[in-house]
């Protein structure tokens, strides 16, 4: 049952040309940091002369193409997730869910992974657009690994915040606004706290725990932190989902 | 084994205070077309929610087949087919495409969903509206669409909320074809403000009227209401009232124009034939007798504000 909802939203997606064009435009963002990247790598390389300076291609390009990724994920997250409850409310669609043997649990979940499949196909791209280099040189798959770990639990995390905001409105452009200031507010946060890494709000940040990530570090403290941010703005739009039922 | 598809018992609905739906029950058996009357704002839709599962009722219980909606929702969802008051379609998909998410989504088995779509295709007069884009429509063909996701999967109660609104007169006739044809062996609830559809299609009728139910019955109460104790009698010389009361039967005589009466008379004791002929013995010109009837829309209208006018004196 998840599954069908997860290929309607995906033809949907792709029913308009919304998806192929943020498809279309995200991919020529990482392709053009990418090209910059490979682009100035031997004018960096050249003049560093100290071992430490000297990184290899695959950290370089690589902070190139997914230190932007987090960036502009920040801008095409809400404006995939802003339509996914709101819209469905506008059009008097959900009537349509509500009446169907489904529990809200599976049209919630059938929607996030739906989004979240989406962006995997952006993040697979970007993955393989990076590998790419294997053909010259031998690159750090480890480093590729983690990056697209770390990047795709940043992206499900940014998705889960954006359907709970949905889930708030029937307004999709209100919706898209306030999950964009949330996701920036977060992001605002880490950098003035920088300077204070034993301070709490630090903790609950998003990039702080996706920073190792992009490093080439797998920890299972951040992968909990992922997955209970995911979890819990689920859940949160299960129930204001219920409620809606429930009040009417 | 029970045939009862549709239970509903003491159904409530509170909205801050007020009760948009008041203590609503009834029973729907297989095979039977419920019309649902009421004047705008009357409870229908809140009522259909409830059946339907969109709406969490503040007191009272359904049951669809023995199941309750509230302890079993997708078991009992899984037997109902809705189209709300807006039909909930997805305008960026083509027709097919958004009944075969209908179709999966409502349980279709993967191999009959293309037989399926192509049956509720069939019955709604949708076969040459496969590709096209379901916002490139008419009102009356995405109205269609409506049924047909209603329909697709052979559900055994068919909840249908105002389907001819903004159909032409062919295809409503068409459609109330099909829903006397759903009627046959699944249970149909249709909520409409067109009076004589209900005539034509239901076999019961229930009216609310500010949240209650006002009349509950079958059709031919309805019309027995309808058919009322009354003649009119059109008479070219009228005597005095004094000479058609002296008639056995005859309670009030009231006279609607010059020529023109309208008489009373007890339940079962139609004097017509003595009428006619006391007309022809006496020369009272008789050039018309028959059934004054009252209009549908009278009964209707004398049901819902009976209450009111009870609850104002």
């Amino acid at each position: 049952m998840i599954f069908n909802i997860v290929r309607k939203e995906l033809k949907s997606l792709f029913s308009s040309p919304m998806g192929w064009v943020i498809l279309a435009l995200l991919q020529f963002v990482f392709g053009t940091f990418f090209l910059i990247g490979v682009d100035q790598y031997f004018q960096t390389m050249s003049g560093a002369m100290r071992p430490e300076q000297r990184i290899g291609i695959t950290a370089f390009v690589g902070q190139n193409v997914f230190g932007i990724a987090s960036f502009v994920m920040l801008f095409a997250v809400p404006l995939l997730s802003m339509r996914l409850i709101s819209e469905e409310r506008r059009q008097q669609t959900l009537t349509f869910l509500f009446s169907a043997p489904l529990s809200i649990t599976e049209i919630v979940i059938g929607k996030f992974l739906g989004l979240v499949g989406f962006l995997s196909i952006v993040i697979v791209f970007m993955a393989a657009m990076v590998s790419s280099m294997n053909l010259w040189t031998n690159v750090d798959f480890g480093y590729i690994l983690s990056n697209v770990v770390g990047l795709w639990l940043l992206v499900a995390s940014f998705s889960a915040l954006g359907i709970y905001v949905s889930s708030l409105t029937h307004q999709p452009v209100v919706a898209g606004i306030i999950t964009f200031v949330a996701l920036f507010a977060l992001l605002i946060l880490d950098h003035f706290l920088a300077g204070d890494p034993t301070s709490t709000m630090a903790y609950l940040s998003l990039m702080r725990h996706f920073e190792p990530f992009s490093r080439g570090l797998m920890d299972t403290k951040d992968f909990a932190y992922f997955i209970l941010f995911i979890i819990t703005f689920l859940t949160l739009t299960i129930r204001r989902l219920d409620a809606d039922r429930l009040r009417g | 084994m029970s045939t009862v598809t549709v239970e509903a018992s003491h159904l409530t609905r509170i909205y801050g205070g007020r009760e948009a739906v008041s203590d609503v029950s009834f029973n729907l058996s297989k095979g039977e077309v419920l019309g649902f009357l009421g004047p705008n704002g009357a409870g229908k839709s809140t009522t259909m929610k409830m059946i339907t599962g969109n709406l969490a009722p503040s007191a009272g219980s359904i049951k669809i087949c023995g199941i309750d909606m509230i302890e079993n929702p997708k078991e009992a969802k899984a037997l109902i087919g809705y189209l709300p008051e807006t039909p909930p379609l997805y305008r960026e998909l083509t027709v097919d495409e958004y009944l075969a998410v209908a179709a999966r989504l409502h349980g279709v088995k993967g191999t009959q969903v293309k037989k399926s779509i192509e049956r509720a295709k069939e019955r709604c007069g949708l076969t040459e509206m496969s590709k096209r884009l379901i916002e490139n429509l008419s009102k009356g063909y995405q109205q269609r669409v409506g049924i047909a996701q209603a329909i697709i999967h052979n559900p055994m109660v068919v909840i249908l909320d105002e389907p001819t609104v903004g159909l032409d007169p062919i295809q409503i006739r068409d459609i109330r074809a099909l829903i006397k044809e759903l009627g046959g062996e699944h249970s149909v609830i249709l909520s409409t403000h067109i009076l004589p559809e209900v005539e034509m299609v239901c076999d019961h009728v229930q009216i609310i009227h500010l949240g209650k139910l006002v009349f509950s019955g079958g059709i031919d109460v309805l019309k027995q209401q309808r058919r009322g104790n009354k003649l009119l009698v059109g008479l070219n010389n009228p005597p005095a009232s004094e000479a058609l009361l002296a008639i056995e039967g005859v309670i009030a005589v009231e006279q609607v124009s010059p020529g023109l009466l309208r008489v009373r008379y007890n339940e079962g004791q139609s004097p017509a034939e003595v009428l006619v002929q006391a007309a022809v013995s006496n020369g009272w010109g008789l050039h018309q007798i028959n059934h004054d009837q009252t209009s549908l829309e009278d009964v209707f209208v004398q049901l819902t504000y009976q209450e009111a006018a009870e609850q104002a004196s």
